[in-house]
């Protein structure tokens, strides 16, 4: 087995921006699993998602007791998302990859935007809430 | 539109994008839920890590299946990473929204540049 250290730190940074921003953490995973570990970027892939079932799992049972977690709503989008993916994988296949890599790296800078420019008023009066 | 169906869309629209891109789910969820759904910036944050758990675990069973996967990796990785996520969503609490969003903000922009570069 690989030098396991700079994995686990990496995983501990991972976990901290999965806590953080709500996504689990294959962003870092992956390159780690591949730079530390030796894996091919699809054994990579496959071995993260692995990783990021407790990651994801734990992460939402710690917002549950927050009082932030939306459970149902949740896995709704879940079970959703596994079908859509199926139909992502067919569309990548039929259509120029590079292309549509601008559009998204375009709509994610848009929604980077809209994220900072949105005032939420509603939001900062429940920060002290969230303590009790 | 009815919040079920809102839902629905919400899901099959980063399920698409993540299979087309290969990027996580959340990148994708959490601006949906938060910018077309209007929730709060942490459960929005807090309700996309319900999904993805779903997610992952059926897309990671897929790849086991086909032995894709290195449970020994994904363990060494994984574990600390748990604790990561123990941290950072206790440290989310005591974060201010409009950080949280600037952060957020910052990380979609990485992922734009991962992907042209």
């Amino acid at each position: 087995m690989s030098d396991p250290l700079p994995l686990m730190l990496v995983g501990v940074g991972a976990g901290l921006l999965a806590g953080l921003f709500g996504v689990g953490g294959g962003i870092m995973f992956v390159p780690a699993l591949v730079l530390f570990a030796g894996l091919s970027h699809l054994e990579a892939e496959a071995t993260s998602l692995l990783a990021v079932v407790p990651v994801a799992a734990v992460g939402a049972w710690r917002q549950h007791t927050y009082g932030n977690l939306r459970l149902r709503p949740g896995l709704l989008v879940g079970v959703l998302a596994i079908g859509g993916s199926l139909a992502g994988v067919v569309i990548a296949n039929a259509v120029p990859e590079r292309g549509l890599e601008y559009g998204f790296a375009a709509l994610l800078v848009f929604t980077a935007y809209q994220l900072i420019r949105e005032e939420d008023d509603e939001e900062d009066t429940d920060d002290a809430d969230h303590d009790g | 539109m009815p919040k079920t169906l809102q839902l629905a869309a919400v899901g099959t629209v980063a399920g698409l994008f993540s299979g087309v891109f290969g990027v996580g789910g959340g990148v994708v969820i959490v601006p949906l839920l938060a910018l077309a759904l209007g929730y709060p910036t942490r459960v929005a944050a807090a309700t996309s890590l319900a999904a993805i758990a779903v997610i992952a675990a059926a897309a990671g069973a897929l790849h086991a299946i086909y032995g894709n996967t290195d449970p020994v990796e994904a363990a060494v990785v994984g574990f600390p990473a748990v604790l990561g996520v123990v941290a950072g969503t206790a440290l989310q609490q005591h974060i201010p929204i409009r950080t949280l969003r600037l952060g957020f903000a910052l990380l979609l922009i990485i992922v734009a540049i991962t992907l042209v570069v």
